[in-house]
């Protein structure tokens, strides 16, 4: 018990510092988990992120769960997730009410105007650096020219873009491991 | 009642599916205004990415404590972030069992191989819609035919001020946003 609280206080602490998530948090929980606590190896750490990165959810999420279920198996899985979201609910909730209730005041209409044309650059920004590190050849290229244009002129849900582009994913390797 | 359990269904779809981080989550977001339209609209989603980069967490978390405020209060917050980390603990729980043949397994890496690319397609199409919103007005150009009223002309230039400052200086996020409001109030846009 002590141990899973201990787990949820570490993880809920690092939920609270760290800004953007995915790779913002990899020196945090370096700093942490290895060099503060020895939870976990440098090496591990990277493996964990690498997976975190290819299975659904969330990547700090994902790293969370990781070492959690290494201290303590599933209990510890779930501790340090709840407490690495644990933050973030709160700060939200407080935000979110009180955008509410000032959303009709002049001068936060007015920074939201400029705030939202932040948020579209911020996400052009993001989508740049993500294509370099996810479209690497020719056949990756015509995969993601397909999904945004189906996805943005089709009302098809994501959901079925994911599986079948997993689905090609699978043919196309095997076809090429043929190959060889 | 029912309306947690449905957000907790909802999201758990989400975090089973998006793959390749926080912003993976967005499009399925914008997916949920189609087709629960009564729950949350575009422009509170550019709101919504605006307040979660700007505050501690991982993005994802943080885009689906917001909706899932917005849509039921707290007790939303709370079930569609459950939701959405559900899928994550039992995917990892069971990947940590197997992390050596799950990292070396060609099956794997060749799916990956597919949706890694069909992720960002993906994020593209959800830019393609925040752009849409964000810098230009389509019903004015429905209305006029004219292209000079098809973007917003202010919006576009603090648009590409903001996009080269990002690639020159690479401050946080929450830098940009905080000079974005104080010029919103400056320029009205």
């Amino acid at each position: 018990m002590k141990e899973l609280l201990e787990l949820y206080w570490v993880f809920c602490k690092m939920g609270a510092v760290c800004f953007g998530g995915g790779y913002a948090m990899l020196p945090i929980i370096e700093a942490e988990i290895v060099e503060k606590k020895g939870w976990a190896k440098k090496e591990e750490i990277m493996d964990y992120y690498a997976i975190g990165q290819c299975t659904p959810g969330v990547i700090a999420v994902n790293t969370s769960t990781f070492i959690g279920n290494k201290r303590a198996g599933i209990p510890g899985a779930i501790a340090a997730t709840a407490g690495f979201v644990t933050p973030s609910i709160i700060i939200i909730m407080i935000i979110s009410s009180l955008l509410q209730n000032f959303a009709h005041i002049t001068f936060v209409e007015r920074a939201f105007s400029g705030i939202r044309i932040c948020v579209a650059v911020l996400i052009i920004n993001a989508t740049v650096k993500l294509w370099k590190s996810a479209v690497k050849d020719k056949t990756g290229l015509v995969i993601c020219i397909i999904v945004f244009v189906l996805s943005a002129f089709t009302p098809l849900s994501p959901v079925i873009f994911i599986a079948c582009s997993g689905i090609a994913g699978y043919f196309i390797g095997k076809w090429k491991g043929a190959e060889k | 009642m029912t309306q947690l359990i449905l957000l907790i269904i909802e999201f758990f779809k989400i975090g089973l599916f998006a793959i390749g981080g926080g912003l993976a989550t967005l499009p399925f977001l914008y997916d949920l205004t189609v087709t629960h339209p009564d729950w949350v609209n575009r422009s509170q989603l550019l709101d919504m990415v605006a307040v979660s980069e700007s505050t501690p967490g991982a993005l994802g978390v943080n885009m689906a404590t917001y909706v899932g405020n917005i849509i039921a209060g707290p007790l939303g917050g709370v079930a569609t972030t459950i939701g959405l980390v559900m899928p994550s603990v039992i995917i990892i729980v069971i990947v940590a069992k197997f992390l050596e043949r799950f990292k070396d397994s060609t099956v794997v890496q060749n799916v990956f191989y597919g949706i890694r690319p069909a992720s960002i397609g993906l994020i593209m199409a959800a830019a393609f819609v925040v752009i849409k919103e964000a810098l230009m007005n389509i019903p004015l150009f429905q209305e006029t035919g004219s292209f000079t009223d098809l973007f917003k002309i202010k919006s576009v230039i603090f648009g590409a001020i903001l996009l080269i400052c990002m690639m020159k200086f690479k401050k946080h996020p929450v830098f940009y946003i905080a000079i974005a409001a104080i010029v919103g109030n400056i320029i009205v846009f």
